[in-house]
């Protein structure tokens, strides 16, 4: 994963214009202003309303709708572990019990060390090799106990 | 120099394909062999991934599942020959699972390099495109709706009348070439003409289905070719395939192919030479299941919330940035080149009654046979569980198949004899939705899926309409309520009486679709609701 920067308004703004002529702008600037800052901060709200005239509720309103946007970084390592039927078929939910419970959070925190996130997500399309999981964007399955510890180093 | 094809689909990379192709290729080279590594799609094999495959002069052999320590052995065995070994599989066209299928959509996925439009059209690719360009729009729209496709999302609506709807309705605003370096947005209304918009639903976000994240990564060009037939026969300019933020890999795939088809003359202006302009930008969503359904999806689109439009109007004639539309699944749009290549009648000769065609059932979760299964309309849910996908993965016995995702109805086995059939499905209270089954063995607490299907639709409710916005938070309490022995009576019918005012109450399927997984649960495996009650 890309390392994260701290919060640049002019870069900010830079990439809100290179989308804002695209119709529908919004979701790819959420996404790459993401991709960038490691979140959506609350500052960018503002420059996002002010560049698709929109008013800063409306903005605010999409960024707290959509799972993916947050507002403040996540850990060095984001896990995003598959909570849906299919793995939950693969015993799934004692896996994602287990590793919150070792771990001392709730499904969206991070370790108290900032080394860790552990994300909730319905469906990776990986469910005919569940229990699956993204670890940084790169797909695990037929995830064991075993094997996440492993991976996790945790 | 010969040929080894190694998946790259991500299913396959989750289980060490990437591991496989860097061994494989260091291997290669310090034993001084002849081979390159071709990255493909998945033949939907998932048990034998990572799965190898090698040409040789006799056609394809494969071995699985490999592992790097297999390597090494592999080679000196003579992989690259063919020759036998532990995990040789043989052709894999000759294996049981794939000899039975029917390949239209998938004819490719697994076998080219997803990323080659050459290789596409070595093996077939874009005759539909200038069969379509022959016939003309009219033509081509009664070629789709002669061939009794219905859309590959859940809904199972006739595709060609959709499209019929979008060509005759009056083109909407025109959407501006794309300039980037200026703002504030244009708005589309300042932009008079005549647009209409394809939209190819990719959010592909149902727990046991992957097909169309699988077709995106093995064979991006037949979505490419299928939006191309559609924009041709409605006369529209522009596309937007909605994909998931959970599938990088398939959205890499498909933003290079569109790249590709580009470059090649297949995207842009006077496509394949015919004067006819359309070009497609690839959308990413941010995790909202209900983003799936086809309205919210367009707020989406459009930069909002995806909050569900109530409908009518209808999206081919109000749809995105209030264009008519064409909104249709992977799917749907994948099978329309092989239907415009090989004519309506042959694809309309597969199925039974009203479902005509194949469909891509997608067998997960507890099952031995985990995989994409493609053919005609028409086996029983229990030889698609039992015959094709071999029971469960942990040997114990299936005890529940939730079919069509998580508003699915969940199917005993007493039910096994219903036909995979859009009719036959809806007769016995179920949906085929967008074709996955679920196992589950006899150790699942029907309960606690009931209660998890309440839960997950008040995380993911819209929050438009009360029945679901409220009612999925109410069913969870009500749920929990049962399961702790309180009135359990009172409170089942209460549960009844709540999923009744979901169904028939809710503006689209999350709310009006959350009642079949718990009413599936409750009718098929009351027990598991009175364990409680039971032991007191």
């Amino acid at each position: 994963m890309a390392e994260a920067v701290p919060w640049n308004a002019t870069r900010a703004a830079e990439i809100i214009s290179a989308h804002g002529a695209m119709p529908g702008a919004m979701l790819p600037i959420l996404h790459a202003l993401q991709a960038e800052f490691g979140c959506v901060p609350d500052q960018a709200t503002a420059a996002i309303a002010d560049a698709l005239n929109l008013t800063r509720a409306e903005v605010h309103g999409v960024i707290t709708f959509y799972h993916d946007f947050r507002r403040t970084p996540a850990g060095q390592r984001v896990l995003k572990l598959c909570r849906a039927e299919a793995c939950q078929a693969m015993g799934g939910a004692a896996l994602g019990a287990g590793l919150l419970a070792r771990l001392g959070i709730d499904w969206g925190d991070t370790t108290a060390d900032g080394a860790l996130t552990v994300d909730a997500v319905y469906c990776l399309g990986l469910c005919a090799c569940a229990p699956a999981a993204l670890l940084d964007g790169e797909p695990l399955g037929r995830l064991t106990d075993a094997g996440l510890r492993e991976v996790l180093g945790a | 120099m010969t040929r080894i094809f190694v998946p790259a689909d991500a299913a396959a990379i989750a289980v060490g394909a990437d591991r496989v192709a860097h061994a494989l290729a260091s291997a290669l080279v310090a034993k001084g062999l002849d081979g390159t590594i071709t990255r493909t799609g998945s033949r939907g094999m998932f048990w034998l991934e990572p799965m190898v495959e090698v040409e040789t002069p006799s056609g394809r052999v494969a071995y699985g599942p490999v592992a790097v320590t297999d390597v090494p052995g592999l080679l000196d065995a003579g992989l690259l020959n063919g020759a036998p070994h532990a995990l040789r599989i043989g052709n894999p066209q000759d294996h049981p699972f794939l000899a039975t299928q029917n390949r239209l959509t998938f004819a490719r996925c697994g076998i080219i390099d997803p990323r080659s439009v050459a290789d596409y059209r070595g093996h077939g690719g874009y005759m539909g495109l200038a069969r379509a360009l022959e016939l003309g729009p009219d033509r081509t729209i009664a070629e789709v709706t002669q061939s009794g496709l219905r859309g590959r999302g859940g809904a199972g609506f006739p595709t060609g009348i959709k499209w019929k709807t979008v060509r005759d309705a009056p083109g909407g605003q025109k959407y501006p070439a794309a300039e980037p370096q200026k703002y504030p947005v244009a708005e589309p209304q300042k932009y008079p003409g005549g647009q209409k918009y394809i939209v190819c639903n990719a959010d592909e976000g149902d727990s046991g289905t992957f097909a169309d994240r699988m077709l995106m990564e093995g064979d991006p060009f037949v979505l490419i070719e299928g939006m191309t037939i559609a924009a041709f026969a409605t006369g529209a300019t522009q596309g937007f395939i909605y994909s998931r933020s959970e599938y990088p890999h398939a959205n890499a795939v498909m933003r290079e192919a569109i790249g590709v088809a580009r470059q090649a003359g297949l995207l842009g202006k006077d496509i394949m030479g015919a004067d006819f302009a359309f070009d497609i930008d690839l959308r990413v969503g941010a995790g909202a299941y209900v983003c799936g359904e086809e309205t919210a999806l367009l707020e989406s689109l459009e930069g909002k919330r995806g909050v569900v439009r109530a409908k009518p109007p209808l999206p081919a004639h109000h749809g995105l940035f209030a264009a008519p539309t064409v909104i249709n699944n992977v799917l749907s749009l994948a099978s329309v080149p092989a239907i415009l290549a090989q004519g309506a009648a042959f694809y309309a000769d597969i199925g039974m009654g009203r479902s005509r065609g194949t469909m891509a059932v997608q067998l997960a979760g507890n099952i031995r046979h985990g995989g994409l299964f493609e053919a005609g309309f028409g086996m029983t849910l229990g030889e698609l569980v039992m015959d094709i996908g071999g029971g469960t993965a942990t040997g114990r016995p299936v005890r529940a198949v939730q079919a069509g995702g998580p508003l699915g109805a969940y199917f005993p086995t007493s039910l096994f004899h219903t036909p995979y059939d859009y009719e036959a499905f809806a007769a016995a209270d179920g949906l085929l939705g967008h074709g996955g089954l679920v196992v589950f063995d006899d150790t699942v607490d029907m309960a606690a899926m009931a209660r998890f299907a309440m839960e997950f639709c008040a995380i993911e409710s819209c929050g438009k309409c009360t029945p679901c916005r409220i009612g999925a938070v109410r069913g969870q309490e009500v749920i929990s309520r049962i399961l702790a022995g309180q009135d359990v009576d009172a409170n089942i019918s209460l549960l009844e009486d709540l999923c009744a005012t979901m169904k028939f109450g809710s503006l689209c399927a999350l709310g009006g679709f959350t009642p079949y997984p718990v009413m599936s649960a409750l009718r098929h495996f009351p027990e598991d609701f009175r364990r409680i009650a039971r032991a007191a």
